[in-house]
């Protein structure tokens, strides 16, 4: 009955999104009071997608087996958080989550959007109607996540072991928020195309949206990209792997697009370059999801193998980005003109950061799509990371020295003297870590790790600078959330710059009661033994390490296997310390009855997440700062007319 | 500055921009996309030592031999036309073995033998490397037989 429900209310769900659409598209046309149904529909809406989900989870955690999904994507024996987990850790239940957060998305656009013109405001839920139809569409008749199956196994084949980590289980749902943000955005842009009214209100009403997304995107890649630096056990953390282009993507546009907005907002410049942004942004992250989703890739995270489903998403991916590319080439014409600038400002500071942020999302655009193409023509060519990093090194470090400078310029007009005298102080600190470098590492270490290392020192100063003789306790929240998100780049491009260059590898084959030494470490092999988790065994490495003088830890690296499905993972054993990460990994016997064992000592790798923590930390405050603001003057308008 | 003036400029930047990022990405491209070879291909189009590749095939069946040291292995990669020796250094991924597939991520050395920095095996019984597409997989014994590939269009 639980399965039946849930589809019932998906089905309810997808006839609400379509009155939802009928009554803006006729509401607009007519003059009848067809719009004030909107809203509650929308709610409604978002409630069923809601009920759905939590029905599938429902099934999920009693392991019903008669249900096909949870028959081949779970396991009765399997911890319950992975149950819970597993509900999202395949193809069906993925998009069922997606359609939900779009629901009460939707719902809450309806309910707490107040700044937009209400014509607007109808129009970007018709919108956000529009794009619900075809995922309801998608799941409805291409992947229905409540099918039944006859006769029910008594297990089912168990959940991909490399998902079955609290870092996976979380880390596509954070995505998932993300894209579903840019959705709204893009409905907004929309909405506002289809009402000729695009102006600071409209950027004012999107931008917490984008925010939103933002920060979501920007944590879900740090997960993900911490996940694959433990859980693979390559030591690596960033693959260029195209499923990790497919979350970049939309990060970098969304990135774009929060500069730009925020211009919009503030000088009420930049108007159709915005609208261009959000509908880009979403673009991107239509496209993540037919990269991942259709089975035209082949990779660790992508589950679908479906010819029919690609062409699905393609289909929809046509018709959303066909259509808001027509409907932006038809409306924007009039769209006026925004507020003037000069050359030297803020402004064009924000416009040479979009510029770059959009230059590299184009290179990782055709590098991830080119192999695709020159498939098509028989050739099979895979770019890897030569080209990525090739190319997005060394715009992305002109990206990060435009972005300490920016804040230090005027919005409309600034002297450029002035500008070049506030950047005297992280320059003087650029130089000072040059030679410092220099003198420390020079042709020790390759020409990016060395940049690297010297502008993220600058970079760091230069972001402190906007808070440089202003009274701190009278500095809105949102200036703090920029200086934090900048300075969070700055950390992170420094981890990434002495993983590259400082990082020490050993190899070796090993016997209990050997002694290995590497990078100022002692590691003492004491034992192997077999060990048996919840639903899985592994042989479990008994290592002690220490280091100089100090005490030895303990570390137990594994390697596990888990019978359904048959898969071995590595689990390495990770030490953290102030100035770096110890990684030990356990690999196969040989024939004489040694194991193999790998240690890197990383330093200073940890600073990339912790980057990246910062950088979603900075947009928080940003949101809450601009929303807490927003709540005041609401509040003294109140009071004035009272 | 006058608003045409100044969207001259704008303009003008933004398709500066375009364009060396257009070139950057053609001449990256060509030098570094690590283009994909199967044996056959290596040995009939004379790849030059040194040059970072991805070469993919099958594992041979009694090949895989461990040097003393324990991490170094050698084995040899077959697409049915044609067979090069591999080296590589370091714990090979738990899927690797004889009679599966492999793409090995390395250059040759001036010797012809093919020396790995990467191994990319399946991550599981459901994963298998794009590149190996040519070839068959047989569900049940969870083993690659490589199918003649299709010679490759001139």
């Amino acid at each position: 009955m639980i399965a039946e429900a849930g589809l019932a209310a998906l089905w309810l769900a997808a006839a609400l999104a379509f009155l939802q659409l009928s009554l803006v598209y006729f509401g607009l046309t007519d003059k009848g009071d067809l719009l004030a149904a909107v809203r509650p529909v929308a709610v409604v809406q978002g409630l069923l997608t809601a009920l759905s989900f939590l029905l599938l989870v429902t099934l999920f955690l009693r392991s019903d087996m008669s249900v096909a999904l949870v028959a081949t994507n779970s396991h009765s024996a399997k911890p319950w958080l992975y149950k819970f987990a597993g509900t999202w850790g395949n193809h069906e239940g993925s998009m069922l989550l997606w359609v939900m957060v779009m629901g009460i998305a939707g719902a809450a656009v309806a309910l707490f959007e107040r700044a937009l013109r209400r014509d607007t405001h109808m129009a970007t839920l018709g919108a956000q109607a529009l794009i619900s139809l075809g995922f309801y569409a998608f799941l409805l008749f291409s992947s229905n996540p409540f099918a039944r199956i006859n006769p029910a196994p008594a297990d089912g084949q168990g959940l991909n072991p490399l998902l079955q980590d609290p870092g996976l289980a979380f880390h596509p749902p954070t995505l998932y928020l993300g894209y579903v943000g840019l959705s709204v955005a893009f409905s907004f842009a929309v909405g506002a195309l289809m009402t000729r009214n695009v102006d600071a209100t409209f950027a004012r009403a999107m931008r917490p949206w984008v925010l939103a997304a933002w920060i979501l995107l920007t944590l879900g890649i740090t997960a993900g990209s911490y996940w694959a630096y433990y859980e693979l056990g390559w030591g690596g953390w960033w693959f260029w792997d195209p499923v990790e282009n497919a979350s970049l993507m939309p990060w970098l546009a969304a990135t774009a697009l929060l500069h730009s907005v925020t211009v919009l907002a503030t000088r009420d410049a930049l108007r159709a370059w915005t609208i261009m942004l959000a509908v880009v942004a979403f673009s991107m992250s239509m496209v993540g999801t037919f990269l991942v989703r259709s089975g035209i890739l082949t990779s660790v995270h992508a589950f679908a193998v479906d010819p029919e489903r690609g062409t699905f998403i393609l289909g929809l991916l046509a018709l959303y980005i066909g259509g808001a590319l027509a409907l932006f080439g038809l409306r924007i014409g009039t769209v006026r003109e925004g507020a003037q600038f000069e050359l030297v400002s803020r402004e064009t500071m924000l416009v040479v950061n979009n510029l770059l942020l959009s230059v590299i999302l184009g290179l990782v655009l055709i590098g991830t799509l080119y192999p695709l193409m020159t498939e098509a023509f028989g050739h099979k060519v895979s770019v890897g990371p030569p080209y990525f990093d090739r190319i997005a090194g060394p715009i992305a470090l002109a990206l990060v020295i435009a972005m300490a400078a920016g804040p230090l310029t005027r919005w409309r007009k600034d002297q450029a003297r002035a500008v070049a005298r506030r950047l005297l102080l992280p320059a003087v600190v650029l130089l000072l870590a040059l030679s410092l470098v220099s003198v420390l590492a020079w042709g020790r270490i390759g020409v990016l790790p060395f940049l690297g290392l010297v502008i993220s020192a600058g970079v760091a100063v230069g972001s402190l600078a906007p808070l440089w003789k202003r009274n701190l306790r009278r500095t809105p929240l949102f200036t703090f959330g920029m200086v934090v998100a900048h300075l969070g780049c700055a950390v992170s491009l420094a981890g990434m710059a002495a993983d590259s260059a400082f990082t020490v590898e050993k190899l070796v084959a090993a016997r209990p009661g050997d002694t290995i030494q590497t990078a100022g470490w002692t590691l003492r092999f004491d034992d192997i033994r077999p060990i048996a988790g919840d639903n899985w065994t592994a042989l479990q490495g008994d290592m002690t390490v220490s280091r100089g003088g100090g005490a030895a830890v303990d570390i137990h690296p594994q390697a596990r296997f888990f019978t359904t499905p048959p898969t071995n993972t590595t689990e390495a054993a990770l030490l953290t310390r102030w100035d770096g990460q110890l990684y030990v990994v356990l690999g196969q016997e040989t024939e004489d009855g040694r194991w193999q064992v790998r240690i890197w000592w990383k330093p200073f790798v940890t600073l990339i997440w912790l980057g990246g923590i910062m950088i979603a930390f900075g947009g928080a405050l940003s949101l809450i700062g601009r929303e807490r603001r927003g709540w005041l003057q609401k509040l003294r308008r109140r009071e004035a007319v009272a | 500055m006058k608003a045409k003036h100044q969207r001259l400029i704008l303009a003008l930047v933004a398709l500066a921009a375009l364009i060396g990022a257009g070139l950057l990405a053609a001449s990256a491209l060509r030098d570094e996309a690590a283009y994909f070879y199967t044996p056959h291909d290596a040995l009939t189009k004379h790849v030059e030592p040194g040059k970072a590749i991805r070469l993919g095939g099958m594992v041979v069946k009694g090949s895989l031999k461990r040097a003393a040291d324990g991490v170094t292995i050698q084995f040899n990669v077959t697409d049915n036309k044609a067979t090069v020796p591999a080296t590589f250094s370091g714990i090979a991924p738990d899927l690797f073995k004889e009679g599966s597939g492999v793409v090995a991520e390395g250059a040759f050395d001036a010797r012809g033998s093919f020396v790995a920095t990467n191994l990319l095996a399946k991550h599981d019984e459901r994963y298998m490397p794009r590149e190996l597409d040519g070839m068959k997989y047989d569900e049940k014994s969870h083993e690659l037989t490589a199918k003649p590939v299709p010679a490759a269009k001139p």
